[in-house]
């Protein structure tokens, strides 16, 4: 494994387009249930346990070489939500194209042939970081960290939130990251012999329901 | 698990009697799971699950089966809510349903809610299996704690499997020792009873339901495969059956 390559494919500044999406938190601070950084905190506590711990476990999956149209069918039964599912394959079909571009590999080309509209973006993230020369445990970290870094970056910008706040939380979450990428990568080394139903599939109900409120809307700041 | 708890098991079989109608040639439960057909209306059988006893406990694991053959049709509900309370060991309780229809049977589980007391520890999971030709509609609620009181740990498994594909897999965890954030904006925004309706026809693979808002608390969504999911959130039971009513009626 290589570290800077993790850093490489963590950095919010990795161009696959990410930054357009809040992860449910618009609609959580339009509904009034995201206010500060305590109800953030929460918001992403209950999202990294969720939809993160089903992502990492997807990503660790995908970068221990499980097949990963499995994974896309275990990544539909686990998103409800049309509009989440059609986020996760836009948000799968850029990463695909800065991960070709930056760790080209054939078993990326084949992924991007196969899935014309996208795959699921955590089984992007981690046939992308196998390419990389990752490893399983770092793929669940990319999406459990994602999967709150996103929520909080957007709150900064949706409540004006102090930065310092934001990052505060992600700090404190730090430990539960930890847990749930050991937890989503022991899953995930368990699909070879269990299949995918081994997977976690952790839902999250308000996500899910304001999700599709959330499409709805005429003018809105992001994506999801 | 300890052998403290009580293992009970209900089956039931329900298969096309060749006059039009559905038979039940197994119908069978032990201990606190009593099964009991009840008046059915023309080609549908139903079963009314009857709980004899109190629980799950902690420590105990229930199951119940049902099977629906080709072409039978069966409606089972259940006389009361089931409520899962704390038992004598620490053990958590299991309650595993097991529910197949091949092709061209129709089961409509609509069971009452399950209510998680304090100080309970249940781990409830639902499979459903169907043929590719089969029917479905199925309603599960969780409701958190009695009027006014702290929930247990509440662990829902709901897995549905069309032709052997799965469709939907879903887990909520709530309750004290659940992971964090169960409680908060992004899983239950603090209400205390959830629940979905799961609805499969093979219609929908042509024609699948538009995804819709149902006011603030609930959704119904076409599923990667032929089924809608009605999914929902509310203060208590009594406003979770009325989103959810409201949905199954628009299925009809």
């Amino acid at each position: 494994m290589s570290g800077a390559a993790l850093l490489v494919l963590a950095d919010g500044r990795f161009p696959a387009g990410g930054h357009a999406h809040s992860g449910g938190a618009e609609a959580a601070v339009k509904a009034g249930r995201i206010t500060g950084a305590a109800s953030l905190e929460d918001f992403c506590r209950g999202r990294l346990h969720t939809s993160g711990r089903v992502a990492a476990a997807l990503a660790a999956a995908a970068a221990l070489g499980v097949d990963p149209s499995l994974l896309d069918e275990a990544a539909d039964a686990r998103t409800p939500s049309p509009a989440l599912r059609a986020v996760a394959r836009r948000l799968g079909r850029q990463l695909m194209r800065a991960a070709r571009a930056t760790w080209p590999a054939d078993e990326l080309d084949a992924v991007a042939g196969q899935f014309p509209k996208g795959a699921h973006q955590p089984v992007v993230l981690g046939l992308a970081a196998r390419s990389a020369g990752l490893g399983a445990a770092d793929a669940a970290y990319c999406a459990a960290y994602e999967s709150v870094s996103g929520p909080a970056t957007a709150t900064v910008r949706l409540l004006s939130l102090d930065p310092f706040e934001a990052t505060a939380v992600l700090a404190r979450l730090a430990p539960e990251v930890d847990r749930v990428v050991d937890l989503a990568a022991e899953a995930a080394g368990r699909v070879a012999e269990e299949g995918v139903d081994a997977l976690p599939a952790g839902s999250a109900p308000v996500l899910e329901i304001s999700a599709e409120a959330h499409a709805g809307w005429p003018v809105r700041l992001f994506a999801s | 698990m300890t052998g403290a708890g009580v293992r009970a098991t209900a089956r039931i079989r329900a298969r096309d009697d060749g006059r039009g109608g559905t038979s039940l040639p197994v119908l069978e439960g032990d201990g606190p799971l009593a099964v009991r057909r009840t008046r059915g209306s023309g080609a549908e059988a139903r079963v009314m699950l009857v709980g004899a006893m109190s629980g799950p406990l902690g420590g105990d694991h229930f199951t119940v089966e049902a099977g629906v053959a080709e072409g039978a049709r069966l409606r089972v509900g259940s006389a009361a809510a089931t409520i899962a309370l704390p038992g004598q060991t620490k053990d958590e309780a299991r309650y595993d349903v097991r529910l197949g229809v091949e092709n061209g049977g129709e089961l409509h589980w609509l069971p009452e809610q399950l209510i998680s007391a304090r100080g309970s520890d249940l781990y409830v999971t639902t499979y459903a299996d169907l043929g590719a030709t089969a029917r479905l509609v199925l309603r599960e609620e969780q409701v958190l704690g009695r009027a006014g009181e702290e929930p247990g740990r509440l662990v829902s498994r709901l897995r549905l499997r069309i032709a052997g594909r799965t469709v939907l897999d879903q887990e909520l965890a709530c309750g004290p020792g659940a992971p964090g954030g169960w409680d908060g904006p992004a899983v239950l925004a603090g209400h205390r009873a959830v629940g979905q309706l799961l609805v499969v026809r093979s219609e929908f693979a042509a024609e699948p339901v538009t995804a819709r808002v149902l006011g603030e608390g609930a959704a119904v969504v076409p599923l990667a495969g032929p089924a809608a999911l009605v999914t929902a959130v509310a203060p208590d039971a009594l406003r979770l059956r009325g989103l959810l009513d409201q949905a199954q009626a628009s299925f009809a």
